[in-house]
């Protein structure tokens, strides 16, 4: 489908136990290509703020945030996909079975991608980034293509509504 | 004062109005029996097995338009009740179950009889909930009864663990609940409504299609109302026959799978479909590029997830039938319409809905007495041909009304939902329609009928096949008959082509199987012998009555269309 994207949701839901299941579960048993889903509580420690990322056709699109919005337990959806916002997601990678050499070279890696060194030891080099998902993904390609030893978790996106300029 | 979990609980019973309580103990819900034992207003019903139990509630809630309260034990109790929240969560039927539960601290133990029902039930609920705490008992069983009638009905689960039964807490069950994440649709947007109608004005051949919710709704005197005074003809889904009476000038039939001819042909060459209450379930619409190829589509429903879901629709309007149709009253004025309503009956009278008279008894015939037998009664179908054949034949007027599963389809449905359907009308006559397996499916509930002095008539159309499927297999599958005959036995050998001089004997005997709980039962094998058995049926008045109907072997549900054709393809002979 030419409309198929990466779209994004804000999902207030109560606090409760089964909430994240019966959301996750909604994605799995209708086959919504989920990419990512983030949980947290917020300010109000009765509500969770939920940050999804699916891949769909705009018609599949409004088919999930009805059905999203139909749950007793979800209080608010709100689409994120062309509104401004702040939005990052937590990464670590580390690299290991390395020389002096690729370290230097991961040093000035993390400073042009603006991420952070965080534990080295003899052979090895830890990466802290906070980035959006597709600058991640960008940063991941390239260790992959450079070394050969690399250990990736990530953490899927939060996002905010920005308050004055829109930036990802 | 503080009360117990238990009274509490019986206390929000007799608070919601609920009469009659589908029930079957076991280890986790014995406190509960206890309690409703001590209880005079609350008619407790022991099923004979859990599924047959929650079909009663659908039977006893979809015929009354009341909550169907369900209460089972932990574990396979909860388990058995599965298939039914299912059902009743497709037909948007209110139920509220309670399920037993191991206490709290034993949850996650792996503790006998401990079953993670919610996880089970979750995606076949419209909400499901395990109590966590004495306190909030009365508010979440409050939000039960709320939701499951509210918005578009449905099951609501509520697990009980056993500790919380018998635990101290406040004696308050509360009028009313706000849920901030439920908002259930309460009013209609005028200016959708009045482009719905506008676009239904600029029509030249408008069609309305009714659909479950006009009947969920009681929509049915407005939308009669509405469709005389627009002049405007009605075709209806399965769930939505008798939106207005089958008899009406109106009336076109049924379209879908195994529509009417002109009822198909009517929705392939309108102009406007004004669709109410309907899900463009698959079995409607058939190949969804070639569904209502020529016609702008409205679609008014309570559910915003049903809208423009299957079929992409040009003027969508949330809300309740009945709601959305006392507003399209007030703007009725009348159309001409008497050129498409002749072409509609050019089409009827090219392919009228008919069996060949030929070959003794046939559905058809079986029908058409219950009809002139039990006018304004309830007709239960269970699912397969026979349920095909009394949505095409039955006639239903504002008196009468038909309760079959529509949705999901349940084999074993019909009978346990007759005796509910009895039970919340002792003074109507019920009448189920049943295959031959699909009464098997659930047919310990006899003892419940007996038991319960529920006068059932029960009629079975025997076939000694599961029809439904063998009619596929006939039709489309060379005649390979694999595990259809309900004939068959391991001596038959393979590569059976149909029956033969040398076919085994069917089982059971559903007369001696009638006798052997005490009811009356009566074989029928000629037309000729239909009313008699009828009027034998009428005559036990405090027990149920099985009616075995001996029909062809290969009797087909015609017209038509094969799974995923257009509509307009139709197999008609």
């Amino acid at each position: 489908m030419s409309d198929m994207k990466n779209r994004w949701i804000a999902l207030y839901v109560e606090n409760q136990i089964g909430v994240l299941a019966k959301v996750s579960g909604l994605f799995s048993g209708k086959s919504y290509n989920l990419q990512s889903l983030t949980v947290g509580t917020t300010e109000d420690e009765s509500i969770s703020r939920m940050t999804i990322c699916v891949t769909s056709d705009d018609i599949t699109f409004e088919q999930i945030k009805k059905q999203l919005n139909r749950m007793v337990e979800v209080i608010k959806v709100i689409d994120l996909t062309d509104v401004p916002l702040h939005m990052k997601e937590i990464l670590y990678a580390k690299v290991t079975g390395i020389d002096a050499e690729d370290k230097a070279e991961l040093f000035r890696i993390a400073q042009v991608f603006s991420v952070d060194v965080v534990d080295i030891g003899n052979d090895s080099i830890l990466l802290e980034c906070k980035l959006t998902s597709r600058r991640n993904n960008e940063l991941i390609a390239l260790l992959k293509s450079k070394y050969r030893h690399i250990s990736i978790v990530r953490g899927g996106a939060v996002a905010i509504e920005s308050i004055s300029t829109g930036c990802r | 004062m503080d009360i117990t979990g238990r009274k509490l609980f019986v206390k929000a019973l007799e608070e919601e109005g609920v009469d009659t309580i589908f029930a079957y103990p076991g280890g986790t819900v014995t406190d509960l029996f206890d309690e409703l034992y001590k209880n005079e207003s609350i008619h407790m019903v022991l099923p004979r097995h859990e599924q047959g139990l929650i079909h009663e509630a659908e039977g006893y809630a979809r015929s009354s338009g009341k909550v169907g309260v369900c209460l089972v034990t932990s574990g396979p109790g909860a388990t058995n009740i599965v298939t039914g929240l299912a059902d009743a969560h497709y037909d948007s039927i209110p139920l509220v179950c309670f399920t037993g539960q191991v206490p709290l601290a034993l949850i996650g133990n792996d503790a006998f009889q401990e079953v993670d029902i919610v996880g089970i039930t979750r995606s076949i609920t419209k909400y499901s909930v395990t109590v966590r705490s004495r306190e909030e008992l009365g508010r979440i069983i409050k939000m039960a009864f709320y939701i499951a009638k509210t918005g578009r009905p449905g099951p609501v689960l509520i697990d009980l663990p056993k500790d919380i039964q018998t635990a101290l807490g406040p004696s308050v069950y509360p009028e009313h609940v706000e849920i901030r994440g439920y908002k259930p649709n309460s009013s209609v947007h005028v200016g959708q409504l009045k482009r719905a109608y506008k676009l239904l004005r600029s029509a030249k051949k408008p069609l309305i299609l009714a659909g479950g919710g006009v009947n969920i709704s009681h929509a049915n005197e407005r939308l009669l109302a509405f469709a005389e005074k627009e002049n405007v003809p009605v075709v209806t889904t399965i769930m939505g026959k008798g939106a207005i009476p089958t008899k009406h000038a109106l009336y076109v039939g049924n379209c879908g799978m195994h529509g009417k001819y002109a009822a198909n042909k009517a929705v392939s060459e309108c102009d406007v479909l004004f669709s109410i209450g309907t899900r463009f379930n698959d079995r409607i619409t058939g190949d969804l590029n070639e569904f209502a190829p020529k016609a702008k589509i409205v679609h008014i429903d309570v559910d915003t997830a049903s809208i423009s879901r299957n079929v992409v629709v040009d003027v969508p309007v949330v809300s309740d039938a009945d709601l959305a149709l006392e507003k399209l009253l007030e703007w009725a004025e009348p159309k001409k319409t008497a050129a498409w309503q002749n072409q509609i009956k050019i089409w009827e009278n090219e392919n009228p809905l008919a069996m060949r008279r030929d070959r003794g008894m046939t559905p058809q015939m079986i029908m058409e007495h219950i009809n002139s037998s039990f006018p304004g009664g309830i007709y239960v179908t269970d699912v397969g041909q026979h349920q095909m054949w009394a949505t095409q034949y039955l006639e239903l007027d504002r008196g009468s009304s038909l309760i079959t599963s529509g949705g999901l389809g349940t084999m074993g449905f019909g009978f346990p939902a007759a005796i509910g359907a009895k039970l919340a009308h002792p003074d109507r006559d019920v009448v189920c329609i049943s295959g031959d397996g699909g009464f098997q499916m659930n047919m310990q509930e006899m003892a419940t009928a007996v038991a319960e002095g529920t006068a059932v008539t029960i009629c079975i159309l025997n076939n000694y096949y599961l029809g439904m499927v063998r009619q596929m297999q006939q039709l489309f599958y060379g005649k390979r008959y694999a595990s259809t005959c309900l004939r068959r036995r391991v001596s038959c050998g393979n590569g059976c082509k149909g029956p033969n001089g040398g076919c085994p004997p069917y089982v059971p005997d559903f007369v001696r199987f009638a006798e052997s709980y005490g009811a009356c039962g009566i074989r029928v094998e000629k037309e000729e012998e239909i009313d008699a058995a009828f009027e034998e049926a009428k005559k036990h008045t405090d027990a149920p009555t099985i009616i075995e109907f001996m029909i062809a072997s290969d009797e087909i549900v015609l017209p038509m269309v094969q799974g995923g054709n257009p509509m307009s393809e139709m197999i008609l002979k």
